[in-house]
């Protein structure tokens, strides 16, 4: 693909001081990725991220399930941003799409119609006591990633490169629905071909793979997954970017959204179980990572401590290429060093050669 | 690779709805529109369908089902088409003078196999 | 004595046309012209629908036309007043009366990211198409020739995401006029027009339209485009909805062309600060009236011309070029 027109959408992102605000999905599923992001801004990049333990869900998930009212997600964001107040910050950055999306939403909702923003305060202050002031900047923390990507390039040990032929490994980059496609001029690159990803992935020295079905949502979804019933048409849409995607042989695929890395990575299980289909090289899955992962590889921070063990699609065959440095016998140690159990070999990981461990039991 | 039967998903994976014009096998349409040419200039306006004695009475469209053989999807055409009493009512009625009988012969005849 | 000089803003078809009028009439025309030559988006043009009329015949026809009217070329207009216009170059002509025929610009297509326009080689738009057609050779960027071809209607046209809500109204017939050219010259292609609606309001374009379709078994399907990707074979993959069966159609294909729309001129918005000058909400220039005085302004002394007010087709802005110039000398004749 030639030159996007990326430059010109540009979002303020700010600096330093930051109030972080989780994902309710991603400390179960990549679990490392938040405690990753939290060591490289406060460790590597020597930045102020702030958190209060007493924040909640967004309720996003209930939200745009039809089971939590408007009123009631305005209120709980309202009492999110009081804690940023109390913690004494002005940027709020949100480690989920979802509740980027929702945080985005409500501003611009307040923003639009500043009746509900009254009634808003008007509920918290009812029901809590509580004030708030508005952010002074909203970003997503891959936004905040990709705008100190050059700082973490500079203090890199690994680069997204093949070790053995020291070619550029190519790379899936994907987009959570709710980061660009709802307000196009919040994300960086805009909504068709946002950048933020894309500009982490060439300053680290990987190549970004453009592929037909590039723009196509993961599938995720809300309600189409939850039912059960529903879930049919929730994995066809991963099967048709795994599909499009595969022809290109990518090394891994990347996504700053916890819905899409946990259905691109989990659904490459079920596909393999239910139609034998595999979609990387060598009868293996296609690693997905998140991006506190590829930044926490590039800096050189260990796979296990990054979460990497909890994949379904084994990264091994990624480290080896990458030349990370990992103990295969450390893999399933949790962080007390205590054996946790091996998960069964799945469909997708069959012939994983770096996989030195067989069902136990 | 072997697949394992004995899970039960509660669901299978949907299969995509979109006409496939890399795939669908088009010869046959491209055929059907050497015989009668007209046919392309079909503007949709549904005269054919709603003078339809059958269409009236189920759910047969010639309009549609035409317009699907022409992209290739040809089964269960000659199924629908079976339908058609053949009355003529929707050639009078058709503003782009396409011999519509003659189609419906023409898709009955070339695409009984679908 | 009144000035007798007419001042043309825009040497296209219609500041052409009303400066041989102006001249017929025994006034002075001079023709303002931005560009290096007359002729306006003629220039980048091969044929005109429905005719196939070669658009330089057009042009030469109208430079004919031009004997002693006097031309200034490169000569850019900041600001139009009542008996006076001042160039870029900071130059007051005085004018007994100024036509304002500044065209139009072409909608650009890379401003609708999702279809890849300078993102992806294979995807063009109508002007490159016609500047093929020129060279007398259409081909992908690998030189071959495409087999399978995908014209979108409606690029920059109907619109709200790109600012762009009113109908071009020329697209439909060019890409009805485009899809049989290449259908002549590559008779073994399969071509497919994506349209919203058809809109064929000239004389011999509704003829045109149903050639197409059966004579040159150009295919139509009613759906617009919502995206497209390029594959590793640098073919293009499109998505769209054949609304006429209600089901989506996905379809790659050797080259998309994107049949771009006409928008108000950049320069519009400038002249909207002048006296007389209001804009209509798409950016073109508001006539006094649509049916009586399509070529009067708010001002006295100050006319429109041409596609300066709304996308029309050649014939029509030539047309509105000599009623403006009949205007113009009236005007000039009645303060004397």
């Amino acid at each position: 693909m030639k030159g996007a027109s990326w430059k010109e959408y540009q979002k303020e992102i700010a600096d330093d001081n930051y109030f972080y605000v989780r994902s309710c999905i991603r400390q179960n599923f990549f679990p490392g990725s938040e405690k990753a992001f939290l060591s490289i801004l406060r460790g590597d990049l020597g930045k102020d991220v702030g958190e209060d333990l007493k924040h909640t869900s967004c309720t996003g998930i209930g939200y745009h399930t039809d089971i939590v009212p408007m009123e009631t997600i305005m209120t709980v964001v309202a009492r999110q941003f009081s804690l940023m107040s109390e913690a004494g910050y002005e940027n709020l950055t949100s480690s989920c799409i979802t509740s980027f999306g929702i945080y985005t939403e409500m501003l611009e909702t307040w923003h639009e119609f500043p009746e509900t923003e009254e009634c808003t305060r008007e509920y918290l202050y009812k029901a809590t006591g509580r004030e708030f002031k508005k952010p002074r900047n909203v970003a997503h923390t891959s936004d905040v990633m990709f705008k100190h990507r050059g700082q973490i390039a500079e203090h890199s040990k690994i680069r997204l490169v093949d070790r053995m032929t020291g070619n550029p490994l190519q790379v899936v980059e994907h987009i959570g629905c709710h980061y660009a496609k709802l307000f196009p001029k919040k994300g960086v690159g805009g909504s068709e071909f946002p950048y933020v990803l894309a500009g982490m992935i060439e300053s680290w020295g990987g190549e970004v793979v453009d592929y037909p079905e590039r723009r196509h949502c993961c599938g995720f979804g809300f309600r189409n997954y939850l039912v059960q019933a529903n879930r049919g048409f929730s994995i066809a849409n991963s099967q048709k970017k795994l599909e499009s995607m595969s022809r290109y042989k990518p090394d891994f695929i990347v996504t700053n959204c916890p819905g899409c890395a946990m259905f691109l990575d989990k659904w490459q299980y079920t596909i393999a179980e239910m139609e034998g289909s595999i979609y990387g090289q060598d009868g293996k899955g296609i690693p997905v990572l998140t991006y506190e992962e590829m930044a926490g590889l590039v800096l050189g921070y260990d796979p296990w401590a990054l979460g990497m063990q909890m994949h379904q699609v084994a990264v091994e065959p990624l480290l080896d290429k990458l030349g990370v440095e990992y103990d295969p016998g450390a893999k399933y140690l949790g962080r007390n060093g205590k054996y946790m159990g091996v998960p069964d070999q799945g469909a997708v990981n069959m012939n994983c050669t770096s996989q030195p461990y067989m069902r136990t039991l | 690779m072997a697949v394992d039967r004995s899970i039960n998903w509660g669901y299978s994976i949907s299969r995509p709805r979109a006409v496939d014009m890399d795939g669908n096998d088009l010869d046959a349409a491209w055929a059907l529109i050497a015989e009668i040419p007209e046919l392309q200039a079909c503007i949709a306006c549904g005269s054919c369908a709603a003078t339809c004695t059958a269409g009236n009475l189920t759910p047969f469209n010639l309009r549609k089902v035409h317009t699907l053989v022409r992209r290739g999807e040809y089964k269960g055409a000659y199924d629908e088409l079976n339908k058609c009493m053949l009355c003529g009512k929707c050639r009078l009625a058709c503003p782009r003078g396409i011999n519509t009988r003659g189609v419906i012969m023409a898709i009955k005849r070339r695409l009984g196999e679908y | 004595m009144k000035s007798q000089k007419v001042v043309i803003i825009g040497g296209g078809v219609a500041g052409m046309q009303a400066a041989a009028t102006v001249r017929e009439l025994g006034k002075r025309p001079v023709i303002l012209e931005k560009s290096p030559r007359l002729g306006g988006k003629l220039n980048d043009w091969h044929m005109l629908f429905p005719s196939f009329t070669p658009a330089s015949k057009v042009v030469e026809e109208l430079k004919g036309r031009l004997d002693g009217v006097e031309i200034q070329t490169g000569t850019d207009v900041w600001k139009i007043e009542q008996g006076a216009v001042t160039t870029a170059d900071g130059r007051r002509i005085e004018a007994g009366a100024v036509i304002v025929s500044t065209g139009f610009d072409l909608f650009p297509a890379e401003l609708k990211e999702e279809y890849g326009y300078t993102l992806y080689d294979n995807v063009y738009t109508t002007v490159d198409i016609e500047r093929m057609f020129g060279q007398g050779r259409v081909c992908l960027v690998d030189g071959t020739a495409p087999r399978r071809i995908a014209f979108l209607h409606c690029v920059g046209s109907r619109d709200e995401k790109v600012n762009q809500r009113h109908c071009s109204r020329v697209c439909c017939i060019t890409g009805v006029k485009q899809a049989i050219e290449l259908k002549r010259l590559l008779p073994d292609s399969e071509i497919y027009n994506f349209y919203m609606d058809i809109r064929m309001f000239g004389p011999g374009y509704e003829e045109m339209y149903r050639e197409a379709q059966e004579r040159y078994n150009i295919n139509f399907i009613r759906g617009r485009i919502s995206e497209a990707g390029e594959t590793q074979e640098g073919r293009i993959q499109i998505k769209a909805e054949d609304t006429l069966i209600g089901r989506p159609l996905k379809m790659t294909v050797d080259m998309l062309v994107l049949i771009v729309g006409m928008q108000a001129a950049s320069s519009n918005g400038a002249f909207a600060g002048c006296e007389g000058i209001t804009l209509r909400p798409s950016g073109f220039l508001l006539p006094a009236d649509s049916f009586c005085s399509n070529v009067c302004t708010g001002a006295k002394g100050l006319f429109f011309a041409g596609t300066a007010t709304a996308p029309k087709n050649v014939g029509e802005s030539i047309n509105e070029g000599a009623f403006a110039a009949v205007k113009a000398c009236a005007y000039i004749d009645s303060v004397e």
